[in-house]
């Protein structure tokens, strides 16, 4: 407890280029973008795997393959091949952390979906990409939105270790802490990340509530 | 800087008794705390689904231990547990695999249909009996996919233990960093997803031994 008063306490950690709200920008700033790029990658992909049924062994496999991947080894990697000029190098295994679940999830989402409600779709006159939009993506929101929760926590999680290869982010109080024995600091940053993660999960739990359509919330969710 | 290969095959022959000793620490880190978690996720299982008023809270403790970051959880242990510790990383590992396989055992119990269970207690079998040899035997598939992704996460996230120094392979990441120098860090990549892989392959196969009915009606 002492630790964290030590850290929260001190005003000089409150402002400053190293100052907790610098850090919490760019923790939010590479998280972001590494989502919102794994999203526009995943989540097309997903739909249309789902939708058509092509390549989904394909995806899939490698998909899971990508899970086994460590993301430190994997980042340590791509930043000493490319540099760490810009945050490029460390989107990528952010990124490749990212796809997997939300695209798993999207497929499984819609592969999901009662084929009898697929049918009934069709049998009202829907085309193809209204029968996605209008039945399949609502019905599977609930997985789809999984998905995508995880990705974020791991996403923001593993931002944190970037701060390893000299990226900044809430990561770095971790690592300067425990490269100067200085562990109120590196608690500090601990307890700060592991807030910003609950915040995420907590978020997707609201949006969750509001997306899905109450119909489809009675269905009991999987894993 | 001169140019440097990827890969230096000599490196690896020469430093591979080491890189065996990191793998088999690996391996005890990431293996532990999976078997633990199952030890423990089949009676809360088992008790979430007999007590179904249990079940929301324990998923709901599991998710938020799931969203904490593993390094973060890493540090906080430090002052407990000590630095470079096995336990350190272990501890974590224990609970994300909780958090994984108490869904998995409960999704699993519940996924056995009443008409099973209610057969089972026509032919007079006791709760335990009917238990063993009924409703533990229908939720192996259920049960085993969350092992796997339990398996394939935990031996990727021991890695995150080389930061605080006790992490398998992922010294060998590290180890690479600090000496700019590849061929540690493509050699623990690369060992880490074989054994992702193997261990994969050993829960498909374990399926395949526990589940004989699946492949029965596979064929006919």
């Amino acid at each position: 407890m002492n630790w964290l008063i030590d850290f929260f306490g001190n005003p000089d950690n409150w402002s400053g280029p190293d100052g907790i709200p610098v850090r919490l920008l760019e923790h939010l700033e590479f998280s972001g973008i590494s989502l919102l790029l794994a999203m526009l990658i995943a989540l097309p992909l997903g739909l249309w795997i789902g939708h058509t049924g092509k390549g989904a062994l394909f995806a899939i496999l490698s998909a899971n393959a990508a899970r086994a991947l460590p993301t430190l080894g994997l980042l340590v990697l791509i930043v000493l091949l490319m540099g760490v000029g810009t945050i490029v190098p460390v989107l990528i295994p952010l990124v490749a952390l990212a796809v997997p679940p939300i695209l798993v999830n999207t497929y499984e989402g819609l592969r999901g979906v009662d084929p009898d409600l697929r049918d009934a779709a069709y049998g009202m006159g829907l085309r193809g990409s209204e029968v996605l939009g209008r039945v399949l993506v609502p019905v599977a929101l609930p997985l789809i939105l999984l998905g995508l929760r995880i990705a974020a926590i791991q996403v923001v999680s593993t931002a944190t270790v970037a701060a390893y290869v000299g990226l900044g982010g809430l990561g770095r109080f971790i690592v300067d802490g425990l490269a100067t024995k200085d562990f109120p600091r590196t608690i500090g940053g601990a307890v700060l990340v592991a807030l910003l993660a609950l915040i995420v999960q907590l978020g997707f739990a609201l949006v969750q509530r509001v997306m899905v359509s109450p119909g489809v919330s009675q269905r009991q969710t999987i894993r | 800087m001169h140019e440097e290969p990827l890969v230096r095959w000599d490196w690896i022959g020469r430093n591979w008794p080491s890189i065996q000793v990191l793998l088999a620490d690996h391996v005890v880190m990431a293996l532990v705390p999976i078997v633990i978690g199952l030890l423990v996720a089949l009676p809360l299982g088992l008790a979430g689904v007999r007590w179904r008023w249990l079940y929301q809270p324990t998923v709901g403790v599991m998710n938020v231990i799931y969203s904490l970051p593993s390094l973060a959880v890493f540090i906080v242990l430090i002052p407990v547990t000590g630095l470079a510790t096995r336990t350190t990383v272990m501890v974590p590992l224990t609970f994300y695999a909780m958090a994984v396989l108490i869904p998995a055992v409960v999704d699993g119990l519940s996924s056995v249909p009443d008409h099973v269970r209610q057969s089972a207690v026509a032919m007079g079998f006791t709760p335990l009996r009917r238990l063993l040899q009924v409703e533990l035997p229908i939720a192996v598939p259920v049960v085993l996919a969350g092992l796997r992704v339990a398996a394939v996460s935990s031996i990727s996230l021991v890695s995150v233990g080389a930061l605080v120094g006790r992490g398998g392979l992922g010294y060998l990441f590290i180890d690479g960093w600090q000496r700019q120098f590849y061929t540690p860090i493509i050699v623990g990549i690369v060992l880490v997803v074989v054994l992702a892989a193997i261990a994969d392959l050993l829960l498909v196969l374990a399926q395949r031994l526990l589940t004989p009915w699946s492949r029965a009606r596979g064929a006919a």
